[in-house]
């Protein structure tokens, strides 16, 4: 079965905006739910993480190079490094390793 | 009215750099979109309408899979859970009679980024401030993604190897700082890359899509974090 783009980003734009204004129209308190609060805390750093690693390898045509460019920007990123100098960064050092690996 | 003006300003000002970020981000979105058979068109309303890195990311490998709609809703409420949450923050920052239309027009641009600068201004927001950031930086997001998809054809695919990682780059900036203050959180990074790495590679779980995988992940990680190590009212305020 084939899906249409259409339906499928409409689906995407509905749950994300529902996301954002439901909390911003409904919830005038904080949560109390302890365990909600952690779980919704922790949600970010986890999902960004499982997505990142191992696709960057597979995104990259050399794994070796999206190997070297996780470890580069985790480096920097350490080290004070902004959203967008990591990810140049990272860019710059699968450019430069795929010169020499393919 | 002064005042509204002034702050749009200042909103629009301090969302130059970010739309000069969301710019080159958002190239590489147009990447992965076009990877997953977007049009440049598809592209630029997706990010127009979601405005989010992730979320769009984990949306477009649904596509590329030519998964369920269903898996599709369920894929984008996970991603972009961490928005329920800086929405919840930015509700106590409204004034109590702030109308609903405000609310409702706030809500279309809260990222990592908007909501950073917005939570940051001291009192009471002005959602004018807020609108004049997502001026600049909505057109930049949406802008970009459609190049991404346009130009990432004609590119050499050295460049779009190179290019494909610069989100991952982003996601690195996200979650890294805050593993470096709390341990806990370096320990679920550090699992996450373990656990998915694992998944990708076992049976039965591999076969699953890597948008079902990341799911199952994040739910399980989460949950088991939230379990062990449930947070402080100081912790969520500050670091979400």
């Amino acid at each position: 079965m084939t899906h249409n783009n259409y339906l499928y980003i409409a689906i995407m734009a509905g749950v994300t905006y529902a996301i954002r204004v439901l909390p911003l129209t409904l919830i005038r308190k904080q949560i109390k739910n302890k365990f909600l609060k952690s779980f919704l805390y922790y949600v970010p750093y986890v999902t960004l993480a499982v997505m990142t690693f191992p696709a960057i390898m597979e995104a990259t045509q050399s794994p070796v190079a999206g190997i070297a460019a996780l470890i580069i920007g985790i480096v920097a990123a350490w080290l004070g490094a902004g959203l967008f100098p990591v990810a140049v960064l990272c860019c710059l050092v699968v450019f430069i390793l795929e010169l020499f690996l393919v | 009215m002064k005042s509204h003006s002034k702050a749009l300003y200042e909103g629009f000002r301090d969302g130059i750099p970010i739309g000069l970020g969301y710019l080159a981000v958002s190239f590489s979105l147009g990447v992965a979109a076009r990877s997953a058979g977007l049009t440049a068109f598809q592209g630029f309303l997706a990010s127009l309408l979601n405005n989010a890195s992730a979320g769009e990311y984990a949306g477009f490998t649904v596509i590329a899979a030519n998964a369920s709609y269903f898996e599709m809703f369920f894929m984008t409420l996970i991603a972009n859970a961490r928005y329920l949450l800086m929405s919840c923050a930015l509700s106590q920052k409204f004034s109590p009679d702030t109308p609903l239309i405000h609310r409702l027009l706030v809500g279309y641009d809260v990222t990592d980024e908007i909501f950073g600068i917005t939570i940051a201004r001291p009192g009471i927001l002005d959602p004018f401030y807020t609108y004049g950031a997502i001026l600049i930086a909505a057109p930049c997001w949406a802008g970009g993604t459609a190049l991404g998809v346009v130009a990432g054809n004609v590119l050499p695919s050295r460049a779009v190897s190179a290019l494909s990682v610069a989100l991952f780059g982003m996601f690195l900036a996200i979650i890294i700082p805050p593993a470096k203050k709390n341990k806990v959180i370096a320990v679920c990074v550090a699992v996450s890359f373990a656990a998915s790495f694992t998944a990708a590679h076992l049976p039965l779980i591999s076969q699953l899509s890597s948008g079902t995988r990341t799911i199952i992940l994040t739910v399980v990680i989460s949950g088991i974090a939230a379990a062990l190590f449930p947070v402080g009212e100081e912790e969520a305020e500050h670091d979400s």
